[in-house]
């Protein structure tokens, strides 16, 4: 099943350039916490945020892991939809903060990072830094944290998307503006 | 940070904004929801109107980023329209069982609830207005189906309704609506031939959504997140009033809550006492009065501003304010069966069931019947939980997506005196004002009827073949969040809060525009009477400013 430029701007259209973003991190000051979270979280300062290079990498790498084996054109797709992501915004902040994050503990853990690691290990590292079970949280702990800004981008972004839902049978799935039509026809 | 400032945005911005009162106010409206602005839209131009909102202005540019707080796990539904906190605080009564979740059940800000809103408008049945008299339960009302009956053909003009001719127990209408209705879906074809069997009448249902461009606002583009959020603006919400009335000429003023109604010896309301931002407290002094807070917020209002000479609250002399605290019970039952049924594609359901309306009397209330097509897990949403991901992840979507079917139905409950709202007695608000306690209570006759209800819904679920995994019943029944009754009308002061024309029988100039008026709730849901009834006021207070001058 072919991703596309389409399905890209599909899942860009259904959330926005700046994402929950701009909202995560103002409803969270709103209740007075620190909305940006704590950069890094272990405070060692050799982690900056991920440049557009490493984030687009990494997103990539995570995304042959948690998309389905019989995805294509990932990278155009993840590339896509990032373009419109990797805005000022402090939802792109969290991206790349989580997304360093996510780089550190794979060097330190497996020897590189996570864009050089063999899938399997790959996998292996996404699961240990618990962000399989973690709910997501944008201000929450590392594991919630990569749930939110690296998993979650990546599923939210693919099953919102045309080509995604009609993998699981829905091709306007909720968030997709895919017309008021679809939900008269019967099955194809 | 610009205009969708969240309700506690920094104060650096909100001065930025003038929020100070309008002088030679001709009218005041208390609350920008539907019923604020139609009330505000149908004055605005003829009049100086000042519209007061507790919440603020969204930025329309906002709203996909609310969108994607609608689909993610970690945002509650209150958070999608920045609900909650210190500014929203309530409490249940503790001795109740039936606890109410307000702040899923109301947005504050321009647009009000109408955000957050499904957009289903349906007109209520005439004997609704007649309940005592027609079913024997509860109070009639002092105005017939006749009277409003112009004015829901208004409303629906105003708000942009789609629907169509084929309901048998509709009331009487002389028009066609002024959008054709949202076909059926595909599951409904499904319902169809099972209902037939069963000898139900399925038929189209009234959407406050556009079926193709209507008022300058988009046909329905099938995002499938309606409620909470629409980004289309395909759904009405009162925004676009609000918009109206601002065009022409009318001042809206957001986060400026009103603490307070003042009034004179005369018994007339001379101003409305609010907050802003930045920790002032201003006057709006105004001619006319309209309170449009909502079936919470309005008598909670009218309570926090007692004074020496109404010790009670305002407008309270029958006792009534806060009392009577209605909603519509939710009835439902849903399963799978072994065929696609293409659900959550809408956000909508474009079929339904009012054959068994008017069969209510004493023991059994109205309620109508819905069927989804929402039914089950949503894709995206469920793809967002779990340990899984990859080709287990798409999997177990698989499985769960697909086959879903439900109904639902919404029920009345009758009114009682002992459901109610106060004010608490020892917790307050970010500004110091006692926080609303909600007491509810639902007596039998809802409760039985839920029963009924259950029961059609189980047998046309059964004729359809499926097996049926839920059943919403009398123990898990719920709020449908329409708020009615707080303020009831009635032509006697003793017995109610307004009279026939939505008019405080205590107080000469202030109306109240919201479903807080209704005496019966009927099963329909109350929005698209609420904005007829505020068309009306609005020609009231016309009328009455009018022969002032
Ligand atoms: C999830 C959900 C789904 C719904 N679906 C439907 C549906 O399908 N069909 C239907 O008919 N109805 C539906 N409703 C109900 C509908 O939204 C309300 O009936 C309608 O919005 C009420 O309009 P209103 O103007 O009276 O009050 P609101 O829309 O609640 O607006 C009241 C406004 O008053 C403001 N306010 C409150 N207190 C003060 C104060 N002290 N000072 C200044 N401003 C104040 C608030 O900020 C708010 O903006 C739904 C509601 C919810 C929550
Ligand atoms: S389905 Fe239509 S009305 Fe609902 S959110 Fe989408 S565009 Fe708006």
């Amino acid at each position: 099943m072919e991703l596309t430029r389409r399905d890209a701007a599909a899942a860009l259209a259904a959330l926005g350039a700046s994402g929950g973003v701009a909202l995560g991190a103002r409803v969270a000051a709103d209740r007075g916490r620190d909305a940006g979270g704590d950069s890094g979280g272990d405070g060692t300062g050799d982690d900056a945020p991920a440049d557009d290079e490493t984030v687009r990498e990494t997103l990539t790498a995570v995304a042959a892991v948690v998309y389905p084996d019989d995805a294509t054109g990932v990278e155009e797709f993840v590339d896509g939809f990032l373009d419109g992501r990797l805005d000022g915004s402090a939802h792109a902040a969290g991206v790349r903060e989580a997304v360093a994050e996510l780089n550190r503990l794979a060097r330190s853990w497996h020897g590189g990072a996570v864009a050089d690691l063999d899938p399997a290990v790959r996998d292996r590292h996404l699961r240990e830094v618990g962000a399989d079970i973690a709910d997501e949280d944008p201000d929450g702990t590392t594991a919630e944290r990569v749930r939110y800004y690296v998993v979650n981008e990546l599923l939210l972004a693919f099953y919102a998307s045309p080509t995604g839902g009609e993998l699981v049978g829905i091709e306007n799935p909720q968030g997709h503006p895919g017309g008021a039509e679809s939900y008269r026809r019967g099955p194809r | 940070m610009s205009a969708g400032d969240g309700p506690a945005g920094s104060a650096g911005n909100a001065a930025a904004v003038d929020r100070t009162p309008v002088a030679d106010a001709d009218v005041c409206v208390v609350g920008a929801g539907p019923a604020g602005a139609l009330v505000a839209d149908r004055l605005a131009g003829d009049r100086e109107v000042v519209i007061l909102d507790a919440g603020p202005r969204f930025d329309p540019a906002d709203r996909l980023a609310r969108q994607e707080r609608a689909i993610r796990p970690s945002y509650g539904r209150p958070d999608v329209w920045d609900v909650g906190g210190a500014r929203d605080a309530y409490e249940n009564a503790g001795s109740t069982e039936w606890d109410y979740p307000l702040n899923h059940a109301r947005v504050k800000g321009v647009g009000g609830s109408t955000l957050h809103w499904q957009g289903m408008v349906m007109r209520l049945h005439e004997d609704d207005f007649n309940s005592g008299a027609e079913r024997g339960a509860g109070p009639d009302w002092p105005i017939d189906y006749a009277d409003l009956r112009p004015y829901y053909a208004e409303a629906e003009r105003e708000l942009g309704v789609a629907g169509a001719s084929d309901n048998p127990y509709a009331p009487p209408r002389e028009e066609p609506h002024p959008m054709p209705a949202f076909e059926p879906s595909h599951s409904d074809s499904l319902f169809a031939e099972a209902c037939e069997a069963v000898g139900i009448d399925m038929h189209s249902v009234p959407n406050a959504r556009n079926s193709e461009a209507y008022d300058g606002r988009s046909a329905c583009v099938g995002y499938g997140t309606c409620q909470p959020v629409c980004p289309s603006g395909a759904k009405y919400d009162a925004t676009v009033h609000v918009e109206r009335a601002e065009d022409a000429g009318a001042t809206v003023i957001d986060r400026a809550p009103v603490e307070r109604l003042d009034h004179d010896g005369d018994d007339r309301v001379t101003a409305a006492v609010y907050a802003t931002p930045d920790g002032e407290t201003h006057r709006q002094e105004a001619d006319a009065f309209v309170v449009a807070a909502g079936g919470v917020e309005t008598p909670r209002l009218l309570l926090l501003s007692a004074s020496d000479r109404y010790p009670d609250g305002l407008a309270n002399a029958s006792g009534a304010v806060g009392r009577f605290f209605m909603d519509h019970l939710f009835a439902g039952a849903g399963g799978t069966l072994d065929e696609p049924t293409r659900q959550n594609h809408v956000g909508f359901y474009t079929s339904a069931c009012d054959q068994f309306y008017d069969e209510a009397d004493e023991t059994q209330a109205p309620f109508k019947l819905e069927f989804f097509n929402y039914a089950g897990p949503s894709p995206v949403e469920s793809a967002l939980t779990g340990d899984d991901w990859g080709d287990p992840l798409l999997e177990r979507l698989r499985g769960e997506y697909g086959n879903h079917v439900a109904m639902g139905a919404l029920v009345e409950q009758l009114p009682d005196a002992d459901s109610r709202i106060t004010l608490a007695d020892d917790r307050t608000d970010d500004r110091g004002n006692p926080i609303p306690e909600i007491d509810w209570t639902v007596g039998d006759r809802a409760l039985d009827t839920i029963e009924r209800a259950n029961e059609i819904q189980v047998e046309v679920l059964e004729e359809l073949g499926a097996d049926v995994e839920w059943v919403a019943g009398p123990d898990a029944t719920g709020p449908a969040y329409h708020h009615m009754g707080t303020t009831r009308m009635s032509d006697d002061p003793d017995r109610g809060v307004v009279d026939a024309d939505c008019r405080t029988h205590d107080l000469e100039n202030c109306w109240i525009a919201s479903s807080s008026v209704f005496p019966t709730s009927g099963a329909m849901n109350p929005t698209l009477t609420i904005a007829a009834l505020a068309l009306r006021v609005g020609d009231d207070v016309a009328g009455w400013l009018g022969d002032r001058t």
